[in-house]
């Protein structure tokens, strides 16, 4: 579990999180969404102890990231979005980390190499993006952590890597873990979500399970303007919108219009 | 595997479980995948999967046999058929008949083409 209270964080020019506080389970897959600057990377970074701050805490498994104990470096992997990876062999560099991480698993990684088609003995500075992103996720799943953060995961991913990722990550979930991703690309991996949550930089605008939000709205997609909606947009094939659940109808959650409607309402 | 826009994505993998057991590729009395299995072969958050079990179960499609998995109950196949029947005639068959009033086909045009 993972809690935030109170967080602030400010670069040298500018203020991105201010008096944040929320919470992560276990067992689930979060959306992070947000608009550019409000802080979702910097928040990733306080959360494995890359940065620190002394505005708020953190506390994930009582440990404060800050301390960069190692009972709680084990815990935790996390991938930046611009990932450029050491000059080794994906091997060396696993042969280097893998000892700090007890739960490593090397028949998963060799599996999920193979999955993806990339070569054990490559180095990293030779791969292009989008291969070094599979193989830094191929290596984070592997490490069997308990928290798992991604950055943009699906940035640079060519169109069948992406569906072979989100198999990836369905495969590599279970109730131990809590998977943050955090992304602009909702499409990549809106069927992997099952709590999603937008980021504001004063405050968190939404924190909710996806079956909550279904129970709680409708998403339509309508032909003539909806009289009762609470948000809609118009596009080529009609108008699509967001109202309240009175009838207990399913829909599908459209993702980029929930973000769109909750920032709209701020 | 593409899915809809509309349906919620667990009442989608619902209808693709129910698909492989009408197709036969999982038969009556057998084994299914894991929650776990099933959300890997189609991408999809094990939690989510979980809903369209629980749903199969309810309706007596699937059931869980303790420490060895889901398995296909018996009858399955005529139950599913059952459902999909009570759905087309009270969804589909409306929004037909509407749409052949409204294009002023007539009964026997219909027959003739069916």
């Amino acid at each position: 579990m993972i809690e935030v209270k109170d967080l602030s964080f400010a670069y040298s020019n500018a203020k991105v999180l201010d008096n944040i506080s929320t919470t992560f389970a276990q067992g689930r897959i979060y959306g992070l969404l947000g608009a550019n600057g409000v802080g979702k990377s910097t928040l990733f970074k306080l959360l494995c102890g890359l940065l620190t701050t002394k505005c708020g805490e953190i506390n994930i498994d009582g440990y404060s990231p800050a301390d960069r104990m190692p009972g709680f470096l084990s815990r935790i992997f996390y991938i930046p979005e611009d990932f450029e990876g050491p000059d080794l062999s994906i091997k060396n560099y696993v042969g280097g980390i893998s000892s700090f991480y007890p739960k490593y698993d090397e028949s998963l990684l060799n599996s999920l190499l193979n999955d993806f088609d990339i070569d054990i003995n490559r180095k990293f500075t030779s791969l292009s993006l989008g291969q070094r992103k599979r193989a830094i996720l191929c290596v984070a799943l592997a490490m069997n952590t308990e928290y798992l953060l991604l950055d943009e995961p699906t940035n640079g991913l060519d169109i069948p890597a992406k569906a072979e990722f989100r198999k990836m990550v369905a495969k590599a979930m279970d109730d131990n873990r809590t998977i943050i991703i955090s992304t602009h690309q909702v499409k990549d991996v809106e069927n992997l979500l099952d709590h999603i949550m937008i980021l504001d930089k004063r405050c968190v605008l939404l924190d909710k399970s996806v079956a909550d939000i279904q129970s709680e709205y409708v998403f339509e997609v309508t032909m003539h303007r909806p009289e009762d909606a609470l948000y809609y947009e118009e596009g080529l094939g009609g108008y699509c919108s967001i109202s309240k659940n009175t009838a207990g109808e399913e829909s599908r959650i459209n993702i980029e219009l929930l973000f769109n409607y909750i920032n709209s309402k701020k | 595997m593409e899915y809809s826009e509309h349906k919620p994505i667990y009442l989608q993998n619902v209808d693709l479980m129910q698909e492989k057991i009408l197709r036969g590729d999982w038969r009556e009395e057998e084994r299914i995948p894991s929650v776990r299995e099933m959300g890997a072969m189609v991408g999809v958050n094990p939690n989510t999967i979980v809903r369209s079990y629980q749903l199969l179960e309810v309706a007596e499609i699937i059931y869980n046999k303790r420490g060895l998995g889901y398995f296909v109950k018996e009858g399955a196949v005529a139950r599913i058929k059952d459902n999909m029947k009570k759905e087309f005639i009270s969804n589909e068959l409306p929004q037909f008949k509407a749409k052949a009033e409204m294009l002023g086909i007539t009964k026997e045009e219909l027959l003739k083409l069916l």
